[in-house]
């Protein structure tokens, strides 16, 4: 029986986000457990007990303010952190192998990877939102918005994950990128402040991080409210997506990391 | 038409070692086909330039005429390939490690279900198939490794060392399960270390050694290159030295074992008669060494002295 190409592809990537799925599932103390630990310490700390000397940001009480921020933190950090690991996994466990012999093409494998980091970073966002709603009142001002918002950042930090995983060589560099880079950019990416609190030069500089375009636009979509251009943020985002997505496969197709 | 053809295949790795040089094969549809070799010879190269996990440095290779450069995903859904290293998720049950290698090459889940029993249990691997794989023996692994290969039917099977660390009685059923996948016209390509594993199984064979291809033939027509063959004979009666018999230089290993060097115009009648007129009574007799080893060795010493 011979199976059409667009049949192995669309099978193929079905295959792959439904691995994924399976290894969320089944190591979900470490998976779901502590973006849902995290959020809920972030809210007692820095929503209940630090932000009632706050005030209102934004004409927002300051847990309200905060939601929508520690959501997509939590996203963007489950999204790379699931890629990363589970593509440096199957690397240093040889099952890469699995897929790099299948007839698959490399911008599928991309996909599928990229699926499953947006899966676990949906399956987070729902239950830290869930989360939120104990804490604060989370009215949704644009659906639309917010969904594009998380489905965009999800796809840029699982891309991001990819590539990390096709340069790590061991599992010190899985950590690097996460520890020394995505963790300084998400505290700087105005989840907890608004950015027109800090001075002109220090806007500027924030302007450069991504993070602060995504949380930002999420924050649209839930109160209605942004320190950037809303349409240049998800602007931005399409453009990382398609430059990483880019850049991931092309990768792939020279071996980098997968092939001598 | 050729399930696998080669030309001037060349591989340099980044540190400078050549393992491959300029490497010409052929290999028939429906063959059994054996690719030998010391360690280090460009087998696994060779395999891997094949199934895309190597990149090649030149030459070209084709898949039932599916080239490797233009019609990579065609000439990859041709090929089922048992490596030599285990490169299954250890901590995956068998049952989800072969469904999902199915719908990597496009499988439905029901099909792959179906197939999943049917090869699970021809591996006697179906009594384990919800445990984790690394809970598996070292037999079972290897068998997972052919089970999961076989998921999307292939035209082509090839196994570098698929039976390295099996016990006997395990190597014998995966040698009769093989048989039988080659009988309904899978090809396959085995490498090996067990060179009576080939010259039992495989009906062609070509032998690789520092890049190069130095031999290609059939087996038969290789075994009868081999000029002579070491016998060993258990006697019933007790043989104080060793006896001399014209025509034969005969060894004592012990009271009751002798040995011979035979020649291809040699006759073992000949022989049991002198013997039997000297008293010595044979009761049994065996080739000493396998004969597909010596000419290996031959061969690979040659190019070791000449090269």
């Amino acid at each position: 029986m011979s199976v059409s190409m667009a049949a192995i592809r669309w099978i193929g990537f079905q295959t792959i986000v439904i691995r994924e799925y399976g290894r969320i599932v089944r190591i979900w103390g470490q998976t779901l457990v502590p973006a849902i630990v995290t959020a809920t310490l972030y809210f007692v700390i820095f929503g209940s007990l630090i932000g009632s000397r706050v005030g209102p940001m934004q004409g927002f009480d300051y847990k309200q303010f905060i939601a929508p921020g520690l959501i997509m933190m939590q996203i963007i950090q489950v999204s790379y952190a699931n890629v990363v690991s589970s593509f440096f996994g199957a690397k240093f466990g040889k099952h890469v192998e699995e897929l790099l012999v299948s007839p698959l093409p490399n911008w599928i494998i991309v996909a599928g990877y990229t699926a499953g980091g947006v899966l676990r970073g949906f399956m987070v966002g729902v239950v830290v939102t869930v989360v939120s709603l104990v804490f604060a009142r989370l009215p949704v001002q644009h659906i639309g918005a917010l969904l594009a918002a998380a489905l965009l950042s999800s796809i840029v930090f699982s891309l991001a994950g990819f590539i990390n995983a096709i340069f790590a060589r061991n599992f010190d560099q899985v950590n690097w990128i996460p520890t020394f880079i995505l963790t300084p950019l998400n505290y700087f990416g105005g989840v907890f402040y608004s950015v027109s609190m800090l001075p002109v030069w220090a806007q500027k500089v924030s302007l450069g991080n991504p993070i602060l375009h995504m949380v930002n636009a999420f924050r649209y979509g839930f109160l209605g409210t942004s320190d950037v251009h809303v349409e240049f943020a998800f602007f931005l985002m399409l453009a990382l997506a398609a430059l990483l997505f880019g850049v991931a496969v092309m990768l792939l197709d020279r071996g980098v990391g997968t092939r001598d | 038409m050729f399930a696998l053809s080669t030309r001037a295949l060349t591989k340099v790795y980044k540190n400078g070692v050549q393992a491959l040089r300029g490497v010409d094969l052929d290999v028939e549809q429906g063959d059994f086909f054996a690719l030998l070799g010391p360690n280090g010879a460009g087998k696994t190269t060779l395999i891997g330039i094949i199934t895309s996990l190597v990149n090649k440095s030149g030459g070209t290779a084709s898949v039932f005429e599916h080239d490797i450069d233009r019609d990579l995903e065609r000439a990859k859904s041709c090929i089922g390939v048992v490596p030599q290293e285990l490169n299954f998720n250890q901590f995956e049950s068998p049952l989800t490690i072969v469904i999902n290698q199915a719908g990597f090459y496009g499988i439905a889940r029901p099909e792959a279900r179906r197939r999943a029993e049917q090869y699970l249990k021809q591996l006697q691997l179906w009594d384990k198939r919800y445990g984790a794989a690394r809970g598996l023996s070292g037999g079972m692994k290897r068998r997972l490794m052919i089970a999961r290969a076989l998921m999307h039917e292939p035209r082509l099977l090839i196994l570098d060392e698929p039976t390295a660390g099996v016990d006997i009685e395990v190597r014998r059923s995966m040698w009769e399960f093989l048989r039988d996948i080659n009988a309904r016209g899978t090809t396959i390509i085995l490498t090996t270390h067990y060179l009576e594993e080939a010259e039992h199984l495989c009906r062609n064979i070509a032998i690789i050694d520092k890049g190069n291809i130095v031999e290609r033939d059939h087996m038969a027509n290789l075994l009868l290159r081999l000029h002579t063959e070491t016998f060993v004979f258990n006697t019933r009666n007790a043989v104080r030295a060793a006896p001399t018999v014209a025509g034969f230089m005969l060894r004592r290993i012990d009271d009751y074992t002798l040995e011979a060097d035979i020649t291809k115009e040699q006759n073992l009648n000949e022989l049991f008669a002198l013997l039997t007129a000297r008293g010595i009574e044979v009761l049994s007799m065996r080739n000493k060494v396998n004969r597909l080893e010596e000419i290996f060795m031959r061969l690979v010493e040659n190019r070791g002295t000449h090269g």
